[in-house]
């Protein structure tokens, strides 16, 4: 019976309730905009991870190497991109 | 009657009303042709359902050159307008659509274009594939495109043409100061076209990991195909970027959004910032498949392997990653601080590096090399020196201080024609040249290529060098005349003289292909350039299933190890398995079409009968059974004897 639990997913689900909860906690709590950006900006990354991880089953296949590689560079990339452009329009405008 | 009336040209002239007659003509006549000549069912059967790699490579390739003659046009256009000071050829508005025009068609609908006919030619033939991994989305990318292309073209006759650069800038771009459906048109066309790219991507990367033959290691693919799993990865990352912001712009235009707007929140510069995250990967895009015919090309004619194949293959990577890194070089003038304009500046000039690498791999390439100097090469060789001189000036363009002076002069608008031109343009031209034998089974005429080749060389420099000076001496791109006091006179008229050079030399590229197809032999064998890659193994012309034995590859230069020796295809015939035509994507070309069009002209109800069109398509799609085809083992035999023999 326990291994035909899907235990993990469960998990997955739950957490990813609370995470949408806590991004949209910054909509009706009141706090700086910068405060509020930082939060959604980290739930968003950890949501994209645990939807790939635990629902598209990222590393569970033989070519686990390129789908990470690739999941590293587009973090990279996608991380480049936001802080140069807050950079660019924000921080030294 | 008001409903009408928005379809009319805003700014009409005898130029356009002529181009609409013109425009008229030429479809009813291809409609009594291929109705008197009984074609329609050879054209539905052959080519608008095709799911072949080889015949959508076909179509991409005459889609680019009928772009290449429609941008061409623009630019001969501008050259003019441009040769004597205080021209009234021309006014600023018309000058306006035309630019924006020339340089959309150019970038969007001629060199992607150009660049996919190679990429879904060679990458199936180049690994031993049968096609690519996915060939009914490869139909319906092709057939995106092509809708983007023909909405985007329809423009100029029906609602005017955009206005507001290749670029287009918000707020320029904005409600506010364009105000005909111009800009809805680039918005939308590209927005249809950018996802048909989007899907190329996926297929060709797909198709290169998991459908090699076996034997082909990820280090044993030819170059070309190793340039073009780098642009494609590119083009996934890239872009989405763009796909978000036409969405945005389309939004602010349309429905009333402030993403872009200088009010209630808006952020104009935005519009700037995300159109380079996409703009300089697309540029690279663009030139990293043209360095891979370069690097088949110069290694053929030199008679020897390409030096530095692992060099080559990481300077690639490192472009990929730091073409993310430099965006911001597009606008060093917007106001940011110093502290950014170092960072970009210092990536920038880093790009140039392994850019650099690879033009030294070319060079020892050459080095001892026995070079034949056949038309491709010709192309190959104009390319090394003239590139290196857009590579040197847009080095220079990348100092953020000296950047006030050169940005938004005709020195930008030479440099990165230098680096287009001989960088992209003349791969294609010297990957179609070569490339032809296999695609249509004789040559092209080497001697009215070589004088193509010289026409388009001289008439480039003739055309883009003055410019540099004149840039330097404060001519502004853009602007549709000067004063005869500015003093730019005598460079402008060279300008136009060698657009003129440019223009014969395009023309004789048709002629060129009207005189082989009349007058070429048609027995050359399969390898007709005396090639080293795979793609040149099969017969000429290729048949169906590519390989009728799947290829045992045990290098980079399949063929060169035959010589040697090596048993390229061990085994024996056995049936294969081919994907099913379908009416399908075009039919969804077409719905994309009636929607992009309905939604440029905002109306709703056009436009949600059309949505529902497209959702029901991929329903179909989705419900249908269609596990394709298989071809007998005789019919295999058949084809090979035929092709054999000839
Ligand atoms: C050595 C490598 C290169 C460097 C350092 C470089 C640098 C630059 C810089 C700094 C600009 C902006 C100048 C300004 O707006 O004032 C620019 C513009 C441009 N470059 Fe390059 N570039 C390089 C290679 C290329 C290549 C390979 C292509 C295309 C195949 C290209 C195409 C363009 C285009 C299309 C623009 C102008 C876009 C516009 O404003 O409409 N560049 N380049
Ligand atoms: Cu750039």
């Amino acid at each position: 019976m326990s291994e035909l639990f899907p235990r993990k997913q469960v998990m997955g689900f739950v957490f990813s309730l609370v995470l949408t909860a806590i991004a949209l906690s910054v909509y009706f709590l009141d706090m700086s905009f910068t405060t509020g950006m930082i939060i959604l900006l980290v739930t968003a990354f950890i949501q994209a991870g645990l939807q790939l991880v635990v629902f598209m089953h990222a590393g569970e296949s033989k070519d686990k190497g390129v789908i990470y590689t690739n999941v590293y560079y587009a973090l990279i990339i996608a991380l480049v991109t936001i802080f140069g452009t807050l950079l660019i329009l924000l921080w030294d405008m | 009657m008001e409903f009408f009336e928005r379809f009319a040209v805003p700014h009409p002239s005898p130029a356009i009303y002529a181009s609409m007659v013109a425009i008229g003509l030429t479809v009813i006549a291809i409609i009594a042709g291929l109705t008197y000549f009984k074609k329609w069912g050879y054209l539905w059967r052959e080519w608008l359902t095709t799911v072949d790699h080889k015949r959508i490579a076909i179509m991409y390739l005459i889609s680019a050159l009928l772009m290449l003659f429609r941008g061409g046009a623009d630019a001969i256009l501008m050259r003019a307008q441009l040769a004597v000071p205080d021209n009234k050829m021309l006014d600023a508005q018309h000058y306006n659509e035309i630019f924006t025009t020339h340089g959309v068609v150019m970038i969007m609908f001629m060199a992607m274009p150009f660049v996919f006919a190679f990429m879904n030619y060679l990458i199936p033939l180049q690994i031993g594939a049968r096609d690519v991994a996915f060939p009914r989305l490869n139909a319906i990318s092709f057939w995106l495109f092509f809708a983007g292309a023909m909405l985007f073209n329809i423009s100029f006759v029906v609602g005017g043409s955009p206005d507001a650069g290749w670029t287009s800038y918000f707020p320029l771009a904005g409600n506010d100061f364009s105000t005909s459906v111009g800009t809805n048109y680039y918005m939308i066309a590209l927005q249809i076209s950018g996802l048909g790219t989007l899907m190329t991507g996926i297929n060709m990367i797909t198709t290169i990991f998991k459908m090699r033959a076996p034997g082909m290691t990820l280090m044993k693919m030819p170059m070309f195909t190793w340039s073009s799993l780098i642009a494609n990865v590119i083009i996934v990352f890239a872009f989405p970027v763009l796909t978000v912001a036409l969405a945005m712009g389309t939004m602010d235009r349309l429905f009333g959004t402030n993403f872009f707007t200088t009010s209630n929140g808006g952020m104009d510069m935005l519009w700037a910032n995300l159109f380079w995250v996409w703009g300089h990967p697309e540029v690279y895009i663009l030139i990293l498949p043209a360095f891979g015919l370069y690097s088949e090309i110069i290694a053929t004619f030199s008679g020897r392997n390409l030096y530095g194949y692992k060099s080559m293959v990481a300077s690639m990577v490192l472009i990929s990653l730091l073409s993310f890194l430099v965006w911001t070089h597009h606008f060093f003038t917007m106001g940011q601080g110093a502290l950014t304009n170092s960072i970009f500046s210092i990536t920038t000039m880093a790009i140039a590096v392994p850019t650099g690498v690879k033009i030294f791999n070319w060079l020892f390439t050459l080095w001892k090399g026995k070079i034949r100097f056949t038309v491709p090469m010709l192309y190959s060789l104009g390319f090394i020196p003239l590139f290196t001189v857009g590579g040197v000036t847009g080095v220079m363009l990348a100092m953020s201080a000296a950047d006030y002076q050169y940005h938004n002069t005709m020195f930008l608008v030479a440099h990165f024609h230098n680096t287009i031109i001989p960088g992209v343009v003349f791969a294609m031209l010297a990957g179609f040249t070569y490339y032809w034998p296999k695609m249509f089974g004789f040559m092209l005429n080497e001697k009215i290529g070589k004088w193509t080749f010289w026409m388009l060389t001289v008439g480039f420099v003739l055309a883009f060098f003055p410019m540099y000076i004149s840039g330097l001496d404060g001519q502004a791109r853009r602007m549709y005349t000067y004063s005869e006091a500015a003093g730019f006179s005598m460079l402008n008229m060279l300008s136009f003289v060698g657009a003129a050079v440019m223009a014969f030399g395009f023309v004789l590229i048709v002629y060129n292909i009207y005189y082989s197809v009349r007058y070429s032999p048609r027995n050359i064998g399969a390898n007709p350039w005396n090639a080293r890659s795979l793609e040149w193994a099969t017969h000429t012309p290729v048949p169906e299933y590519n390989f009728a034995i799947t290829p045992n590859v045990a290098s980079s230069e399949a063929l060169r190890d035959v010589k040697n020796g090596h048993d390229l295809f061990p085994g024996k015939y056995e049936k294969i398995h081919m994907p099913n035509n379908s009416g399908l994507p075009f039919i969804m070309g077409v719905i994309f079409f009636v929607w992009g069009f309905s939604f440029v002209f905002a109306m709703w109800i056009p436009l949600i009968i059309a949505t529902i069109g497209i959702f029901a398509c991929m329903g179909y799609r989705s419900a249908e059974k269609d596990h394709g085809r298989y071809i007998s083992v005789k019919e295999i035999e058949d084809t090979e004897t035929k092709l054999r023999g000839a």
